[in-house]
């Protein structure tokens, strides 16, 4: 059913509508809107047969859904950056365990300095975790993403995170097909779990492992991902057939099948990228797009493919590996590891800051002239860093850093864009 | 012609678990040859450990009132450990274990799914050793209690982090060595002045059942299990179990050393219900605080090699201590001679 | 869609249609209903079939600190999530931030303007910047005067989307009415719609009389 609404509010209809029996969280921009969502429609009894329970840290968020999920009950949590760093513990937990939690996380920088926008360091610490992760690039597939996340979840008895970009997806009001209780229904079938706390039948959930096992049973945990990357391909056809649009998968190709230079991205920034692409192909440059939509398991395979021939490869990412470089682009680089492409690294936006269609499309013209360096920063200030970096080598009591630049800057609290 | 002796309950009652003098109904749940056998033979813990019999009556107890209909959480420590030494476990009810600090966040989450699921007739046990409780567990179960969510949440306090080698929890008392509290210094062992009176805790919550108990005093134990089980909502059970290994007293000593505690005065023992202190254990025969402290090495910096008190200064201040528990509870009101 | 019947309005004729993308960018302060202007007036385009996407400049909630929000419309799918830079209209709700916000970066000279004010263009500093736009693109609504008026409260938002529709033709009153009584119920709605209708009708007078003193083409 078309809706125009708040994405945060479609992912809410959402996930009611895959009736979650307990759902949890923890207060924390920019995700609060999915769970005040969810919460309106418990209490309102339009969500029935849910427990909502409102915790006191995102630690005991995830904890409440390890339990819920290990007592066979489909459970569900939201949360972002530091929530999810306080619950790292737990989504370990639950991913060694192997319990098909859901979770939404909302992506926005981690701290310190405390930054309340957009990008993705909050995913790309959890990377290792064993959770399937997938990335919307709208707020449409975000809705149906979530759908599919609990049958990927369940079939595969993993947990899977949803990553939508805080704010700039959550926040945006736009027209979404919000999908019907019976359209779910017919998608996702009653959770069966497959170790379940069940007294006519007791198992011993969480027990130590010692060296002479414990490489085989996390190797295990590896298996079911590499498993998972067919069948999250599965699930994404038949998503298709049963709801007549597509919405995940693997990897998500735009004009691609005759690049010369291909950008490789995650999230939202695709559908900008793909704006700037149309641009350029007008003007004579075969641009193509790669959206990767499951992070984790990593597609290689399917990128390869994706990337096919192009001569240039631009990652464009919203994190990066301090004291290294790119996250997503090492990654990507292990895909067209056979030499043929050149691969740059451009990481933008970072701690919520736009990216303009002007700054895409400048890199892609540089990476087309052989002018992109292999890590570039876009739009770095080049001149704040270095008087920084200046004060801190002539004095011992330079003061917080952070201070220094907003004080360089003259940072005003009106400046948005 | 010899008088007739009176049988004391307590001669009885724990000394002789089961003693076929006792009516069937005052026998304890451990005596009964159709008990669950929670926590079966073969696990690791150590001779003499407190917290393995403590849990085994618990567990026994919590599955007889709830006709086995139950579930258990537990926290890393060494119960956990030495139940679940891979690839064998003692358990023979449904039991998880996620992280150390979330057992009771955990026990929240499957009371919520069997409750979602209709199936609240199955109740739900959570447990943890000191320092999953008042340590790293304490924001996880304020917030249960806080949402009275229906659990009964099981602190078997050995006063120390034991498994990783006797370092200070808060609730270590004051006075005694741990590895990061030695008995070194102008003031050996734990500080004065620190640490949290748990159950006093649970009780500012206002939640429907509180109770402290040991294992001296097993019958009382069980009882305290089945009457938390009558509760619904948030409940806590604080029970001490010595630990010879961390406290440093024999391995024969367990139940004495915890009976000592009691008759002390340092570990009170008592029930509230929504905040309100509603019965105490009274102390039958009161001992000096140094007649407990002089069985466990823990506290031997307190002593002299012939045994005679080397330091009445700390001793006279954990006397004080429990001089203000017996006041507060009222525990000298039948005193036995 | 809902039709309301508003001193014969019903059946206006939009002065131009837009096609294509048109973007516009909302000024105002916290608590001022700004997020909110952006959002209904993407359920307007909604409500007549096209793509419409509304977002804020985001930050943690505070009242009385500037804010922008922004509303892009199209007949196309909108790929793109990235801020608005070259904005097609301008909606001033506080003339307060005149002179200590940059309202106008962005806007062209073809650019639509509408202020929330009582003062005219020349009395708020503008005329200069009023001489390099097109006349028939600015207007100026006392929008929390008719808001007082037909609702009771100082909220100006859903009737500069009734000057709006009226100056750009992006969306008609009829779905500005419709986007209200989606969001508002009773009284609030009701009164929110006169003041819109009002407003509307007040810049269709602006722009009547600027196209009667334009020499015909």
């Amino acid at each position: 059913m078309l809706r125009q609404l708040e994405g945060s509010r479609a992912v809410a209809m959402a996930v009611a509508a895959c009736r979650p029996q307990v759902v949890c969280a923890y207060p924390i921009t920019p995700q609060t809107h999915i769970v005040e969502g969810v919460g309106e429609m418990v209490k309102s009894g339009e969500l029935a047969g849910c427990e909502f329970i409102n915790v006191e840290s995102e630690f005991a968020a995830m904890s409440v859904a390890i339990g819920a999920s290990a007592a066979g009950s489909r459970a569900y949590t939201a949360t972002s950056s530091q929530g999810l760093l306080f619950m790292i513990e737990a989504v370990y937990n639950a991913g060694g365990l192997g319990l098909p939690v859901v979770m939404t996380l909302a992506n926005r920088a981690i701290g310190a300095p405390i930054n309340i926008w957009n990008d993705h360091s909050d995913a790309m610490a959890v990377r290792d975790a064993g959770w399937v992760m997938l990335f919307a690039e709208s707020n449409q597939e975000a809705t149906d993403l979530h759908i599919q996340a609990f049958r990927l979840a369940e079939d595969l008895s993993l947990p899977v995170m949803v990553n939508m970009d805080g704010f700039v997806l959550t926040h945006a009001t736009e027209r979404i097909d919000v999908p019907t209780q019976e359209q779910v229904d017919a998608f996702l079938p009653p959770f069966e779990p497959r170790q379940v706390l069940d007294p006519a039948d007791p198992v011993t959930i969480g027990a130590l492992v010692g060296p002479e096992a414990f490489t085989e049973v996390r190797f295990l945990a590896h298996a079911k991902q590499i498993q998972a990357i067919g069948h999250i391909r599965e699930v994404a056809d038949e998503f298709a057939e049963a709801f007549g649009r597509r919405a995940g998968g693997l990897v998500n190709t735009y004009r691609a099948e005759d690049a010369d230079v291909v950008v490789v991205a995650l999230g939202s920034i695709l559908g900008t990228i793909k704006d700037v692409a149309d641009q350029m192909r007008e003007r004579g440059t075969k641009v193509g797009v790669v959206g990767i939509t499951s992070f984790r398991p990593f597609p290689l395979d399917a990128l390869h493919e994706a990337i096919g021939d192009a001569r240039r490869v631009v990652v464009i990412e919203r994190a990066f590996s301090i004291g290294f470089g790119g996250v997503l682009s090492t990654d990507v680089a292990l895909a067209i590891a056979d030499g043929r492409a050149r691969i740059s690294t451009v990481v933008a936006g970072l701690g919520g800051r736009a990216v303009p269609e002007a700054a895409i499309a400048g890199v892609i013209e540089d990476a087309v002239a052989g002018r992109l360096e292999a890590l570039r920063f876009v739009d770095l200030d080049r001149g704040v860093v270095e008087r920084e970096l200046a004060r801190m080598a002539g004095d011992r009591h330079s003061g917080p850093s952070a201070e220094n630049v907003l004080r360089d800057l003259r940072a005003v609290a009106s400046r948005s864009v | 012609m010899t008088a007739t002796q009176k049988v004391k309950f307590y001669q009885v009652g724990s000394f002789a678990v089961g003693n076929r003098l006792l009516d069937a109904d005052q026998r304890t749940v451990q005596s009964d040859v159709s008990r669950h056998n929670t926590i079966t033979s073969g696990h690791r813990a150590c001779q003499g450990c407190g917290e393995a019999l403590g849990a085994r009556y618990v567990l026994d107890a919590a599955m007889r009132v709830t006709g086995g209909k139950l579930v258990a959480v537990n926290a890393t420590g060494c119960l956990e450990v030495f139940t679940t030494p891979y690839p064998e476990s003692s358990w023979q009810l449904p039991w998880v274990h996620s992280l150390f600090g979330n057992a009771a966040a955990v026990a929240t989450g499957v009371a919520a799914a069997l409750k979602a699921q209709g199936r609240d007739d199955i109740r739900v046990l959570a447990q943890a050793g000191d320092g999953g409780t008042v340590d790293i567990g304490f924001g996880c179960l304020s917030g249960m209690f806080e949402r009275n969510d229906d659990v009964l949440f099981v602190c078997y306090d050995n006063q120390a982090y034991m498994n990783t080698g006797v370092q200070r929890s808060g609730a270590t008392p004051a006075a005694a060595r741990t590895a990061t509290t030695e008995a070194v210094g102008p003031e050996p062992g734990n500080p004065f002045g620190q640490g949290k009176d748990m159950a006093a805790l649970a009780m500012a919550h206002g939640i429907g059942y509180v109770a402290t108990a040991t294992v001296s005093d097993l019958h009382d134990l069980e009882a305290k299990v089945e009457r938390a089980m009558d509760f619904h909502g948030a409940r806590y059970l604080h029970v001490l179990v010595p630990c010879p290994l961390g406290w440093g007293s024999n391995s024969a000593d367990t139940i004495r050393v915890a009976r000592l505690a009691t008759e002390s005065g340092l570990f009170p023992v008592y029930e509230a219900e929504y905040g309100t202190v509603t019965a105490a254990s009274p102390i039958r025969h009161r001992v000096p605080v140094e007649d407990y402290l002089r069985l466990q090495r823990r506290f031997r910096h307190l002593f002299d090699s012939s045994g005679a008190v080397k330091r009445p200064d700390i001793v006279a201040k954990l006397q004080q201590l429990a001089n203000r528990n017996i006041d507060r509870f009222g525990l000298l009101t039948n005193e036995v001679a | 869609m809902v039709r309301v019947d508003i001193d014969g309005l019903e059946n206006e004729a939009r002065p131009q249609k837009a096609t294509a993308l048109f973007q516009v960018r909302f000024h105002g302060r916290g608590g001022q209903g700004v997020v909110t202007a952006a959002e209904m007036l993407s359920v307007a385009a909604f409500l007549e079939g096209r793509h419409a996407q509304a977002f804020p400049s985001f930050g943690s909630e505070r009242a009385g600190a500037p804010v922008v929000a922004f509303c892009r419309i199209s007949d196309a799918e909108i790929r793109t999530h990235s801020p608005i830079a070259a904005p097609d209209a301008v909606v001033v709700q506080d003339a307060t931030l005149l002179h200590q916000v940059d309202l106008f970066a962005g806007l062209g000279a073809d650019g639509y303007l509408l202020i929330n004010t009582t003062h005219s263009l020349h009395e708020l500093g503008l005329g200069e910047l009023a001489t390099g736009m097109r006349r028939d693109r600015l207007a100026i609504v006392p929008a929390t005067q008719l808001a007082l008026e037909h609702l009771g409260r100082p909220v100006p938002n859903a009737v500069l989307l009734g000057g709006l529709a009226a100056l750009s033709g992006v969306v008609s009153l009829d779905a500005v009415v419709g986007a209200i009584k989606e969001r508002f119920s009773g009284p609030l709605a009701d009164g929110n719609a006169a003041a819109a209708a009002a407003a509307y009708r007040i810049v269709a007078e602006q722009q009547e009389e600027v196209a009667s003193h334009a020499s015909p083409a």
